[in-house]
């Protein structure tokens, strides 16, 4: 599998097939094992000060859960349930209105019952954030895995 | 002065909390807005299949529930504290408890500490049973106006 059918696995689990992440319109920019990467289109509708066209928290928040969430998918060689125990997010810097946002998040230690990641969004330069974000996941939750859980698996990454 | 302050201005005379919400894009989008219909200041996110983020529970995606618990957080320091500046939130730790299921979620806040410059707010979010939240939320907020202050509404 070559890395453009690579991502367009990534794209299709981890935003075409989760509503909320499709409601986003999150786009996966790259994906290896213990780094995930996407982005996140400015408009309207997520902004929190109308008069300003600051987006609000809440985008970038679901953004990072779910860029942190495909980091540790990139780490599970077994397919397994997972779900975010919590998540801290620092807001640095209001987003600049009109430009898209960019999440990194790294995997950086996965245990048999917990995965923990740290994320940095942006606007293109990760040493200038707007928002930073630590994130923890409890392995092996209850419920069927899904394809997005299953994706470290698939891809061999 | 900003909409959303004039916005609560008419509120406060009308009493009709949930036009905070319409001053929001993305709360309008999200379907959050405040209620204070039993006398307590409540905030709630009405399910739409947009708020999935785990379709084999299913259940609603965990940046939905920061995203509301942080929007009840601001909506009770708007209605129930003296602020005239609208809170910039600093940040945010969300502890996520339950899955939440594909039905209404409500967050009520408190503010723990209220100092001149920086609130420190404490928020849960429940589904129908208010004894088993589904996720918390400490947040701190400055509430003083400041040209380097962080961003948010």
């Amino acid at each position: 599998m070559d890395k453009a059918e690579r991502l367009q696995l990534f794209q299709m689990w981890f935003s075409d097939t989760i509503p909320h992440n499709k409601a986003l319109g999150l786009q996966v920019i790259d994906a290896r094992r213990g780094f995930a990467s996407m982005r996140l289109e400015w408009r309207d509708e997520l902004v929190g000060n109308p008069e300003t066209g600051v987006l609000a928290g809440g985008p970038l928040t679901a953004m990072l859960d779910g860029c942190c969430g495909m980091a540790v998918a990139t780490m599970l060689k077994e397919p397994m349930p997972f779900a975010t125990l919590d998540l801290r997010i620092d807001y640095a810097k209001p987003a600049t209105p009109g430009k898209a946002v960019i999440a990194e998040a790294e995997c950086y230690r996965i245990t048999s019952s917990v995965a923990f990641t740290r994320a940095f969004a942006h606007h293109g330069d990760a040493k200038d954030p707007i928002a930073a974000a630590a994130g923890t996941f409890m392995l092996g939750t209850k419920g069927q895995v899904t394809q997005a859980q299953s994706i470290g698996a698939e891809t061999k990454i | 002065m900003s909409v959303l302050l004039e916005r609560l201005a008419e509120v406060r005379k009308s009493g009709n909390v949930a036009q905070l919400a319409e001053a929001i894009p993305y709360a309008r989008w999200m379907r959050i807005a405040p209620e204070n219909g039993t006398g307590e200041l409540l905030t709630r996110m009405r399910y739409h299949g947009d708020l999935i983020g785990n379709t084999f529970l299913p259940a609603i995606h965990g940046g939905t529930l920061g995203a509301m618990l942080e929007m009840a957080a601001i909506f009770h320091l708007l209605w129930e504290t003296e602020t005239e500046t609208v809170p910039k939130i600093v940040n945010i730790t969300v502890d996520y408890l339950r899955s939440a299921r594909p039905v209404d979620v409500i967050a009520s806040a408190t503010v723990t500490k209220q100092g001149r410059r920086m609130v420190n707010v404490f928020a849960q979010a429940w589904q129908d049973d208010r004894s088993k939240p589904v996720a918390t939320a400490n947040a701190h907020f400055l509430v003083k106006s400041s040209d380097d202050a962080p961003p948010s509404l």
